[in-house]
């Protein structure tokens, strides 16, 4: 998880995502079992005084799945439960995730991450979950923007695997760029788009007079001059 | 007269025959007057008429019919045929001329012998006319037959003319006449049998000289012969050639004379197009445009010769101002406007005489001019320094240097200038910052005639939009006397013992100001200002003033020694000065402790009073510059010539320059901003690059927007939930309601 502001966070607009499955009458039963197991799994995690699972509960549940915790399979699994505030896990977010994967254990759920991953990295959820990503680290109520070492650390995670070059480069460039001091939602976006459609490195598709965002008309323009 | 007997067809034939025999005879004989005995021609008619009433099956109508044609072939065969075809070259079309008059003599009496025909049988059969028949006749026995040598001797005659021969007109007219009634209703025989070919000859002809001219003449030599020879053309038509003919022989000779060599000749090095415009060639220009304007598209070339030109003396103008900047002369860049201005009335005079104000022209001169109007000299915008020169123009306006007339001739020069600049909102800006200098500090040198004139022409031309702080600013002036007149009326004595004028200034029409507001004035000042504030509150309703005492003027009687003399100063000088009422000596410290003046205003001020021109304080020690250990004494033995003297202040060095872009580039960004939504508000979906395009359009009416802003703009506002992306396209914006 990237680092989140010490400063205790307000509740922001909630993400949109796909819909999770609405349980069926006849497994009911089977799902109430389920239900009791999700619940003991949480509360071994939560704090017992604010009844949520908070960042020492979620480093507690990354050494019990033996998972680095800025391991991307942690933001997915807080994108799977749609969890609004970060760092923090409620009872229903926990509840909604880990119905959705249908595991109640801890070996099981560890099991269901590779699953995960393959789900999320279907191209449909990935856009969503790349949105996720941001918004999820934005910490205050009206905040739009990311500083540029969140932004850093946050590309290398979650395109870090499938765009290495892009990420490499574009990071290099945030860093020695002086224009922008913070990234916002159209920024961010634009990035995936970007990663997504134009060639790299060659960039030859690459148009200036199309709308992509001012600052990668920028990056474009620094690393032709680089590749000169 | 009634006959009872039948006329047997052989009969009626040998009468026929009698009168077409004499009718020939006569023709050959060629008196001035072809004339039939009217008495036979009457028996040939009456016996034609009875041969066609007669009952069946002595009616013979049909057979006269025949006969008819029988008669016009056979002269027309025997006879014409055989006297033309043993003629050659003129001889041959003079033979031509002639028979083809005898013949239609001949037919014409034939005709009237045959009337009675015409009248019912041959429109009852529905049969080509008498005429018809005859004329067929005549175009396949002769015609035909002599028409490829009547053609080549004409052309031949026609280059003879082209020449300078003199040839016989009324034969070649003639002579073409036949080709055209050959056609018998259509042009054909005259356009394939002969027009073709002088077409063709007229080509090659005209291609030849032009290859020679080009070579041999100059520019001008050679537009004079064009001229001419179009001229002769159009003549050649109406004296023998058919009119149909004058389109087609103007349009060869034009393209192949003017289009064809029309880069080269205009082009031509020491006559050509520049050097025309450089010689001030009117005529030729004149004669330039009388060319080229009837050839579809052919003024393009002559208009960008003319813009090119222009485009480089202008630039010229610009770089001779560029390079004494740069060897450390100002002069230059000074009277450059004018220069300019010079140039733009010069050029003007050739597009509204030599070229006939066309439109074409017009658009040459503007983008011309619109090249070098947006260059900057010594780092000043072409905006900025025709700013400048409207300051200078309207100082000079107090002296009466130049005439009304003169004034508003130049008013109406600068506002056309403004046209060309691209940046026309910088323009607006120091304008504004200049007037506002004008009329708060030379108030009484100020022409308001003038200023409102060349206000009311940037607004016809801008808009009012354009104009409106600038109106605000002149009327504010305005107002302030008014309402000064019912400040004094209503005081019943002087507040502080001092006769006070204020000018009220409306913030959003004026530039904006620093002021020191937390100056400690003296008594007597505050007083008025305490006066003032209370008045004011009075006559309006809940307004705030802020007092700019930088801006201010102060008379103030210094009792000197030798004489008393007025000083007329600035606030800030009288202030510092008022403090020498109460003591003699005062050091720097205690004089910006008690003032509360800014560091920079009080040594400007203090250099004022005693380091420049005049000494009223001295300084201890007496160096050139304010240093904060000085001390400073009234100097009583100060005297002048005098009675007044103004002792003037260098006023702050401010950056105007940067401070008007600053401000210039904060306004277009709210432009730009507006321009967005209210584009995307009305089309609701609009890809980036229109978006651009349009906002760009709208925009340029007041400055060039920068591609890159715009971007920016949008990318702001995709994040303020003005516009946001398609969710399908990505440069597609769609506005948000």
């Amino acid at each position: 998880m990237p680092p989140s502001a010490s400063k205790p966070s307000k509740k922001r607009s909630k993400p949109d995502s796909a819909t999770d499955p609405v349980p069926s009458a006849s497994s009911k039963k089977k799902s109430s079992k389920e239900m009791d197991g999700t619940d003991q799994l949480f509360n071994k995690y939560a704090n017992t005084s604010s009844g949520v699972i908070d960042p020492e509960g979620i480093e507690k549940l990354c050494s019990s799945l033996k998972v680095p915790h800025t391991d991307i399979r942690i933001l997915m699994l807080a994108w799977r439960m749609k969890a609004e505030k970060q760092g923090y896990f409620t009872k229903a977010e926990w509840r909604t995730a880990l119905k959705a994967l249908k595991v109640d254990t801890i070996p099981k759920l560890k099991k269901a991450l590779p699953e995960l991953e393959k789900e999320v990295r279907k191209p449909l959820n990935f856009a969503d979950f790349y949105a996720y990503a941001f918004k999820y680290c934005l910490t205050e109520e009206k905040q739009k923007f990311l500083d540029i070492e969140t932004i850093c650390q946050l590309l290398d995670m979650v395109l870090g695997s499938t765009f290495r070059a892009q990420v490499d480069y574009f990071v290099d460039y945030l860093k020695v760029q002086k224009d922008y001091k913070v990234i916002n939602m159209d920024q961010w976006m634009g990035f995936y788009r970007f990663c997504n459609e134009i060639s790299f490195p060659d960039m030859t598709n690459y148009n200036l007079e199309n709308a992509w965002p001012s600052i990668l008309d920028e990056f474009f323009e620094w690393l032709r001059e680089k590749q000169a | 007269m009634y006959r009872a007997t039948i006329i047997d067809f052989e009969q009626g034939c040998k009468c026929l025959e009698a009168g077409v025999s004499e009718l020939k005879r006569i023709l050959e004989e060629e008196t001035s007057e072809t004339r039939i005995d009217p008495k036979q021609y009457l028996e040939l008619y009456t016996t034609i008429y009875n041969m066609c009433i007669q009952k069946h099956p002595h009616d013979h109508s049909q057979r006269l019919y025949n006969k008819y044609h029988d008669i016009v072939e056979h002269y027309a065969k025997k006879t014409v045929l055989p006297c033309v075809q043993q003629k050659h070259d003129e001889y041959l079309l003079r033979e031509l001329s002639r028979r083809w008059d005898h013949y239609k003599v001949f037919v014409k009496w034939l005709s009237h012998f045959f009337n009675y025909l015409e009248r019912f049988f041959i429109p009852q059969r529905n049969y080509p006319s008498l005429l018809e028949v005859a004329m067929k006749s005549f175009r396949n026995r002769v015609y035909l037959e002599v028409q490829v040598n009547a053609k080549d001797v004409v052309i031949a005659l026609i280059d003879k003319e082209r020449e300078g021969a003199q040839i016989d007109m009324e034969l070649l007219k003639n002579v073409l006449d036949i080709f055209v009634q050959s056609g018998m209703g259509t042009i054909e025989r005259y356009k394939e049998d002969f027009e073709m070919f002088l077409l063709e000859e007229t080509e090659s002809y005209y291609a030849r000289k032009a290859s020679r001219w080009i070579q041999e003449c100059s520019c001008p030599e050679y537009m004079i012969k064009s001229e001419e020879s179009l001229k002769k053309e159009k003549e050649r038509v109406t004296h023998y050639l058919h009119s149909s003919t004058e389109s087609k022989l103007v349009e060869i000779v034009q393209d192949i004379l003017l289009v064809s060599v029309a880069k080269h000749l205009l082009e031509k090095e020491h006559s050509g197009c520049s050097a025309l415009l450089r010689d001030d060639k009117t005529d030729d220009l004149s004669r330039m445009y009388r060319l080229y304007h009837p050839i579809p598209k052919g003024l393009e070339p002559v208009a960008d010769a003319f813009r090119i030109y222009v485009a480089r003396e202008g630039n010229a103008l610009i770089k001779q101002a560029q390079d004494a900047a740069a060897n450390g002369s100002l002069v230059e860049a000074q009277v450059l406007v004018g220069k300019i201005i010079d140039l733009h009335e010069k050029y003007m005079v050739y597009v509204m005489d030599c070229f006939k104000n066309h439109t074409l022209f017009h658009k040459a001169l503007k983008e011309a001019f619109e090249v070098f109007c947006n260059k900057k000299v010594a780092g000043s915008s072409s905006a900025e320094l025709v700013a400048n020169f409207c300051d200078s123009l309207f100082k000079k306006s107090g002296n009466d240097k130049l005439s009304d007339e003169a004034m508003e001739a130049t008013i109406d020069n600068v506002v056309k200038l403004l046209d060309y600049i691209s940046d026309k909102d910088i323009f607006s800006e120091f304008y504004r910052k200049k007037l506002a200098r004008r009329l708060l500090f030379d108030h009484h040198k100020v022409n308001k005639e003038h200023e409102t004139s060349m206000i009311t022409k940037l607004k016809r031309q801008q808009g009012g939009q354009y104009t409106s702080k600038m109106e605000g600013m002149v009327t504010d002036m305005q107002l302030a006397k008014e309402f000064q007149k019912g400040f004094k009326g209503s005081l019943t004595a002087k507040p502080g013992g001092i006769d006070l004028a204020v000018t009220v200034l409306n913030t959003g029409f004026w530039p904006s100001y620093k002021t020191s507001t937390d100056l400690n004035l003296p008594r007597e000042m505050v007083e008025c200002v305490e006066a003032f504030k209370s008045y004011y509150g009075t006559k309006t309703n809940q307004r705030k003033l802020r007092w700019l005492y930088s801006h201010g003027t102060c008379h103030v009687i210094g009792s000197f020694d030798p004489k008393p003399i007025e000083l007329v100063l600035s606030t800030y000088q009288a202030v510092v000065l008022c403090l020498f009422n109460n003591t003699e000596r005062l050091t720097y410290q205690e004089i910006i402790e008690q003032l509360n003046l800014s560091h920079e205003d009080l040594v400007r001020v203090l250099l004022s009073l005693s380091c420049a021109k005049y000494r009223i304080l001295n300084k201890e020690p007496a160096s050139k510059s304010i240093s904060t250990t000085d001390v400073f004494e009234f100097n009583s033995k100060f005297t002048s010539t005098m009675r007044r003297i103004k002792v003037s202040i260098p006023p702050p060095p401010i950056d105007e320059r940067k401070k008007v872009v600053e401000d210039v580039d904060q306004d277009r960004r709210y432009a730009i901003d507006a321009c967005i939504v209210r584009i995307m508000k009305s089309r609701k979906v609009l890809p980036h690059q229109q978006l651009v395009s349009q906002c760009v359009e709208q925009l340029s009416r007041m400055f060039k927007p920068d591609i890159k802003m715009i971007k920016k703009r949008i990318e702001d506002l995709i994040t303020r939930d003005y516009l946001k992306r398609d969710a399908k396209n990505h440069h597609i914006f769609n506005y948000v309601a």
